[in-house]
């Protein structure tokens, strides 16, 4: 067995000890927000929080969460109130959707990390690969998150 | 939209359909194709929703639930078609949502929702006049209700808002409160649509309708089923396409944690079933399989592109468009240019991987599936569970990307082939990236000769315009290839939306060469790369002259003026007539696909060979605009589609196989790369184009007509990132 603390709730999961921590949260935990869109930590699509840090699920043995507290976005608010997601919201961001919660974890962690983020800033952390081509959507949510006063 | 409400909400509806004289429509259902669901009716309970209609479902509440038959996969069609019914039905916006209407509900009533592909920007544009008379229906069914209640004429109604109000004695009623009653009304035959000066929520920006779930990981996808009692499929594909699966040592695995089933799906397909489906897919990798490769094992792309390259010169072409005599004008031509482009095979990589889910009983099948057309899915379901369309049940989920891709149903019948052999238990099947990647229907590839003739006064007096390259039609739909000729093919090229009429000698044809790898429609399809071919040569023709690449055009689109009106636009809003900063330059061009006219203006500068696209100006003629702001969604989102295919994307092959696996070798575009676009939105009425894709087509030839402004270096072949763009 083995002991995930996952959106403040400890779970127990009989898996192998190599099983990707993405696997683990959508087939034991039923938590499907996070997607599976390569399994090699290339789209971002399974972006979680790891003691605050944002990681590809897909690419995180389940064992090697250890006691470090998982963030996925269904534990992000109760009520799709995070200001990240009231941003994302006001740009009309999501198409389809699917990658969709990996850019919000990522750009929540970005955002603890710089308040204010630059372009720059942004072009440097958010590497999540959107097929139907929300970037420019993603970029200007995050401005309107952090506040820095621009559309 | 959860499952679960989808769910329940289905057995309303079918519930409403086997009511049948209760239901106010106007055509028989055959009693025997409604026997299947007979069993999932269930009695409805006071004070339920009530159809109006067959478009709307209003609730006591006055909530209103826009029926939907296309898909949505992210281009807002769900949105957009709810508005269009919406604005006849004169309801309050805030109270509208939307459901999918289930496929074999649709094929039960004879299609009454109409066809279910959702696919070459149709969404919108085909369905507008038979969404709007639902809505309208509906209205005039509510006002009918509440003259019959207040024993006044229907004539001194009036509805706005989900109210109808009788002025005369100051009385209003809900439409949730007059749903009930106007559910049983006939519906009428005579439906007039509002007049475009009294649209409300038609040319409205209003917020999708499918947002708030994507924004909290609630909406489910196909890939996000879970069922009690599911199981879960990895599947291994033959690499090479036309090869077969020779065998498999289940023994190996059938030992390993989890582990069911290890089956033979098809001729060329094998599957491991187990709990889960990270145990299934470890085992698969575990598997020894035995391929027979057949007979393409030795193709590359090197032996396809000579293949195609012969095609360049090949007496036998089937023309698609001539006028006069382009060959002789070109002979005569005080100046001849001529140069060859090609594009390679581009996989859709939607990011949900493709997946289905299946379940086959006693009963029938029963899949949940992200698909482009919900009646191919009943389809292939049917087929392959070996089972009447009757006995198929499609619970489609929103797509996690589309692009083309899932209008083919071959995962789907995976699927199913798999749950047969594991009955009575659901099989969730999903296609690892690798997988996906290698067994898609690629972006066909071509190659083009272009050929022009200038007079001594730099006029273009010719242009020969050869494609070769790979037809979609000649594998998808054979019966539509008339004569050898593909006219799909010449998508953007032939005179129905072809922009330059005044070229006065024309010819273009196409040398079909069709090689093993399987071809698709690629959002845009063969527009995109049509424009890469002509509105580069376009430009290389213009340098040629010594005129203006805007100029140049003006003269060849004098006879296509609204071709020409949304490259005005563009370049207006772009300030082409001022000059840019030190160190940026422009490229220009326009399209014409899907029923709407698209052009662009990109502005990039080269340093040390490094690209940068600094701003993207993109003008739509998409005739009627229904939601400006989703228009713009799509117009932004076509840039990152088609500059992923001008930077980086392509899948190549090599011993009869896609070599590319994911996206560390497929590569697409990334925030960083992304420049600011702007929409320009030029609606010149009378006509309902589509949105989704038309702009895709002007995204690569705008940049690489600024790449050439900017370094006098010509790209010809894509992806760019096998070219140096250093100066000298």
């Amino acid at each position: 067995m083995i002991r995930l603390d996952v959106n403040g709730r400890i779970h127990e999961v009989d898996v192998d000890a190599d099983t990707p921590l993405l696997w683990v949260l959508r087939e034991q935990l039923g938590l499907t927000g996070s997607k599976y869109g390569c399994g090699v930590a290339m789209c971002g699509a399974c972006t979680v929080h790891v003691d605050g840090q944002p990681q590809r699920a897909c690419a995180v043995p389940v064992a090697a969460v250890g006691e470090s507290k998982v963030l996925t976005i269904e534990g992000l608010s109760a009520d799709s109130s995070h200001p990240v997601q009231k941003a994302w919201l006001a740009h009309e961001v999501p198409q389809c959707g699917y990658c969709q919660s990996g850019q919000i974890m990522a750009a929540v962690a970005l955002l603890a990390e710089k308040p204010k983020p630059t372009d720059a800033d942004i072009d440097a952390a958010m590497t999540n690969i959107c097929r139907c081509g929300t970037y420019q959507r993603v970029r200007a949510a995050i401005h309107t998150a952090a506040g820095n006063g621009r559309a | 939209m959860g499952i679960v409400t989808k769910l329940s909400r289905r057995k309303f509806l079918v519930a409403s359909a086997v009511a049948g004289g209760g239901m106010a429509v106007a055509w028989s259902v055959p009693a025997g194709l409604l026997e299947a669901f007979a069993q999932t009716t269930m009695p409805q309970p006071a004070g339920a929703p009530a159809e109006v209609g067959i478009w709307v479902v209003i609730h006591p509440d006055d909530t209103t639930v826009v029926r939907i038959a296309r898909s949505e996969m992210g281009q807002g069609t769900l949105t957009g078609l709810a508005q269009l019914v919406a604005e006849d039905l004169e309801c309050d916006w805030s109270k509208v949502r939307a459901e999918y209407i289930p496929p074999e509900v649709n094929l039960a009533n004879k299609r009454a929702w109409g066809d279910m592909s959702t696919g070459g920007s149709r969404g919108i544009r085909t369905s507008v006049d038979y969404v709007r008379k639902g809505g309208a229906a509906a209205r005039m069914m509510l006002v009918q209700a509440a003259a019959g209640r207040w024993s006044v004429p229907a004539a001194e109604c009036t509805a706005a808002n989900s109210v109808v109000t009788h002025k005369a004695s100051g009385r209003s009623l809900r439409y949730g409160e007059l749903a009930e009653a106007a559910s049983k009304l006939e519906v009428p035959k005579d439906i007039p649509l509002k007049d475009q000066k009294d649209w409300k929520i038609i040319g409205q920006g209003v917020k999708r309708l499918d947002t708030v779930e994507k924004l909290n990981g609630s909406q489910i996808y196909a890939i996000d089923v879970r069922l009690p009692d599911m199981l879960n499929a990895a599947i291994a594909q033959c690499p090479v396409f036309g090869g077969k699966l020779v065998g498999f040592d289940a023994d190996k695995i059938n030992g390993m944690k989890g582990v069911r089933h290890v089956l033979k799906v098809d001729d060329v397909t094998v599957a491991v079933v187990a709990d889960t489906w990270w145990q299934a897919k470890t085992a698969l990798d575990a598997l020894p399989i035995q391929w027979d490769e057949g007979p393409n094992a030795n193709v590359t792309s090197a032996s396809i592109a000579e293949f195609l390259k012969e095609g360049l010169d090949a007496k036998e072409a089937a023309v698609g468009h001539r006028i006069g005599d382009a060959p002789a004008a070109i002979a005569g031509a005080a100046k001849k240019i001529e140069a060859v482009y090609g594009t390679p095979f581009l996989n859709h990589a939607t990011l949900e991987p493709m997946n289905c889910t299946a379940k086959v009983s006693e009963e029938g099948v029963e899949i949940w599936v992200a698909s482009q057309n919900g009646d191919a899915s009943l389809a292939a379901a049917a087929e392959a569970g070996g089972v009447p369309l009757s006995k198929v049940k499609v619970n489609k989920l929103h797509l996690g990307g589309g692009f083309g891709r899932r209008g083919f149903q071959d995962y789907t019948r995976q699927a199913v082939l798999i749950a047969k052999q594991v009955p009575g238990r659901p099989v969730k099947m999903i296609w690892s990236r690798e997988e996906d990647m290698q067994h898609g229907f690629y972006r066909p590839i071509t190659q083009a000769k272009l050929v022009g003739g200038l007079d001594a006064e730099g006029n273009l007096v010719g242009l020969h315009f050869r494609l070769s390259g790979q037809s979609i039609l000649a594998s998808v739909a054979p019966s539509r290839v008339v004569n050898g000729l593909d006219r799909l093919h010449f998508q953007g090229l032939l005179d129905d939306e072809f922009g330059y009429m005044a070229i006065p000698n024309l010819l273009i044809d196409h040398a079909m060469r069709n090689t093993h790898v399987p071809v698709g429609f690629w959002r845009g399809v063969n527009h995109n790369q049509n424009a890469v071919y002509l509105e580069c040569f376009i430009d290389e023709l213009a340098h040629a002259a010594g005129k203006d690449p805007l100029e140049f055009r003006r003269k060849l689109l004098a006879k296509n003026p609204k071709h020409l009106a949304v490259l005005e636009a563009a370049a207006k809003k772009a300030e082409y007539d001022k000059p840019l900063p030190a160190g940026i330059f422009r490229g220009i061009c326009q399209n014409y696909g899907f029923g709407s006219y698209t052009a662009a203006v990109a502005e990039v500068s080269v340093t040390d060979g490094k690209l940068k696209m600094h701003r993207i100006v993109a003008a739509t003629d998409c005739g009627h605009a229904l939601n400006p702001d989703q228009i713009a969604a799509q117009v932004e989102g076509s840039f990152v589609y088609g500059l992923s295919a001008l930077l980086f994307s392509e899948n190549t092959v090599d011993k009869g196989r896609i070599v590319e696996g994911n996206f560390d070798t497929y590569e697409v575009m990334l925030m960083e790369q992304m420049p600011k676009v702007e929409t320009v939105i030029v609606p010149s009425g009378g006509f309902w184009g589509g949105v989704g894709e038309p702009t895709i087509a002007v995204a690569a030839p705008a940049v690489l007509n600024a790449i050439f402004a900017a370094t006098g270096k010509r790209v010809r072949t894509l992806p760019l990132k096998h070219h140096d763009l250093k100066t000298a």
